[in-house]
């Protein structure tokens, strides 16, 4: 990528001298470019400004309100405290990994590794996997409260919370496992191969430590999504504000916190606090992706 | 040695299994919705609940007529769409052609970042920033069809930005230079030479940007009024399905639950749609 971005400077140094007779002032076609120029560069503009301005605002609004009471353990409609549905979140979002990882790195291994090309049901799990994550979060949100709230019965909690996100980053995580098995020299495996090694000790041993940072970007990704999914959680986790203790147990997370604090229109600082708070992480959590990404390619 | 074997086949079968997750989750996720969801289409009739234009599930007797979100939920993405790819489109070609490489590194993790935050903070920013901000216009009520439009245009930027550029970067750098030598400026020859034959990919950006704007729920919840009528101008409040499913799912019972089900399954059905449009695009630009 970096090779094509080169040539496209150099060739931009030659496009101004190829095109100058083009270029003079009052030629129509030297209006044209200017005018699309001025579109190309408004319309870039318009969109980093209003990322700007939406990160700048909610940061400036909200960091005064970020009082010490909003953090005490427990709940009460007095001090909104968001230190129990950050709990929630860590928990929901462990949960979740905890079940998708495994799944979406082995999906990955079994498509990358073992499935042979051509193989309808491959074709069919490609499928099933970008229509997953196409879907959007409130048809899950439906789907966990009619499976694993109604029929299954573990009502609104943790569990069916968990099971739905994880159904949900399934392909995210997949998706990145791939493109990272894919990268790895097939003479690596080669290697472990000639020294005798089975097919199995070559995946663990070799295929998925290589892996491992684009996996790791893959996971991060999830996180973000789980941390800030709202539509798929308020009929599957419930709003409960206390700490779910065991898995049946009902909790809001940070970002259905926020939805119920904003939505009843009573404690809007408290709701621009958490969405700082909702904001940094995510900030966070892009930031480790993108260095672990920037030190993927540079190697 | 045995043992070795037992495990390598042993091994094989549960990722093969793991694979077949993803299957086992669509397949559950249809019987689900569907088997859920079409009983309540039967009883209130077909045509009622996709072309009744009254949602009054209070009402003695109550109608459950969705074509107001429908009409809601396609005029927002259509919006959305006005005000998203065009825009989207002409960041990614600044991105792609025009921007120094030093400032890309900046600026493709700001794209990222867009797309992560989560849309509980985007419905925030629009019910605090934009909201007041329409109703500086003439008879909009601040909550309306335009401000949801808005900010789902906004929110689509991202996926708009990525494939977008994907598409663009993939077009053979001999189109432009062809241009150039045809005496193109760097502008004509980006605009009439690599973005036409980027265009099935272009298409596919603006298929999934549909595809996210109209499954869009909590930020179009927070600054598009929803009532559930039929929508009457773009500066006033209108409800979509998204909308519809998560504001009265959590005290509806009976038929009315089933009901919103249902719209579920029609949005379901609208999405499906829209995946299986960017699949035969995305094969179709592939072949040639």
């Amino acid at each position: 990528m970096s090779n094509s971005a080169n040539g496209a400077m150099t060739l931009r140094g030659t496009s101004v001298r190829a095109g100058r007779r083009d270029n003079q002032p009052g030629s129509t076609q030297g209006l044209q470019s200017l005018l699309l120029r001025a579109l190309v560069y408004g319309s870039a503009f318009f969109t980093f400004a209003v990322l700007m301005f939406l990160i700048g605002y909610i940061l400036i609004r909200g960091i005064p309100y970020l009082t010490p009471e909003l953090f005490s353990l427990e709940y009460t409609s007095e001090n909104c405290s968001m230190l129990p549905s950050i709990i929630t979140t860590v928990e929901m979002t462990l949960l979740s990994l905890l079940i998708a990882i495994p799944i979406s790195v082995f999906t990955a291994v079994y498509l990358v590794e073992y499935a042979k090309k051509g193989n309808k049901l491959v074709g069919l799990m490609r499928l099933t996997a970008e229509t997953l994550s196409g879907i959007p979060s409130i048809v899950y949100g439906l789907f966990g409260m009619l499976f694993f709230v109604t029929q299954i019965g573990w009502k609104m909690s943790l569990l069916s919370g968990a099971l739905t996100l994880s159904i949900m980053i399934l392909p995210l995580i997949m998706r990145s496992t791939e493109e990272a098995l894919l990268a790895v020299p097939d003479m690596y495996r080669e290697a472990s191969f000639g020294l005798g090694a089975g097919k199995l000790r070559t995946v663990f041993r070799i295929v998925l430590p290589s892996a491992m940072p684009g996996i790791l970007a893959g996971i991060i990704l999830a996180v973000g999504r789980v941390v800030g999914e709202t539509a798929a959680l308020i009929y599957t986790a419930g709003t409960a504000t206390e700490i779910p203790l065991n898995l049946l147990d009902s909790g809001r997370t940070l970002a259905v916190h926020m939805y119920c604090l904003s939505s009843e229109g009573l404690h809007t600082n408290q709701a621009y606090a958490t969405a700082v708070v909702l904001l940094l992480i995510v900030l966070v959590m892009n930031t480790v992706s993108a260095l672990i990404a920037r030190k993927l390619t540079k190697k | 040695m045995k043992r070795q074997k037992i495990m390598e086949t042993g091994m094989k079968w549960l990722f093969a299994l793991c694979a077949c997750m993803s299957i086992v989750a669509v397949v559950l996720i249809c019987i689900f919705l569907f088997a859920n969801g079409i009983p309540a289409m039967q009883e209130i009739g077909f045509l009622d609940f996709l072309t009744g234009t009254q949602w009054a599930p209070k009402n003695e007797p109550a109608s459950y007529g969705i074509l107001p979100m429908i009409v809601g939920s396609l005029c927002v993405t259509l919006g959305a769409v006005v005000i998203g790819v065009p825009i989207g489109v002409l960041t990614a070609v600044y991105l792609s052609r025009f921007c120094p490489k030093k400032l890309h590194g900046v600026l493709e993790p700001l794209v990222r970042l867009m797309a992560g935050i989560p849309s509980i903070i985007y419905g925030f920013f629009g019910l605090v920033v934009m909201v007041p901000l329409a109703r500086l216009i003439p008879r909009c009520t601040g909550v309306s069809m335009f401000t949801a439009a808005v900010l789902l245009g906004i929110m689509i930027l991202p996926t708009v930005i990525n494939l977008s550029e994907s598409a663009i970067r993939a077009v053979p750098q001999s189109y432009y230079e062809g241009a150039l030598a045809l005496g193109a400026t760097h502008e004509r020859a980006v605009f009439f030479a690599v973005l036409p034959a980027a265009k099935s990919g272009l298409l596919a950006a603006v298929v999934l940007g549909i595809g996210r704007a109209i499954g869009e729920t909590m930020a179009v919840i927070m600054v598009a009024g929803n009532q559930p009528a039929m929508p009457r101008g773009i500066f006033k409040g209108i409800r979509t399905m998204t909308a519809n499913i998560v504001m009265e799912m959590g005290y509806a019972t009976g038929l009315h639950r089933e009901a919103l089900i249902a719209t579920g399954v029609v949005l379901f059905i609208f999405i499906l749609l829209i995946n299986f449009a960017f699949a035969m695009i995305k094969k179709r630009g592939e072949k040639v």
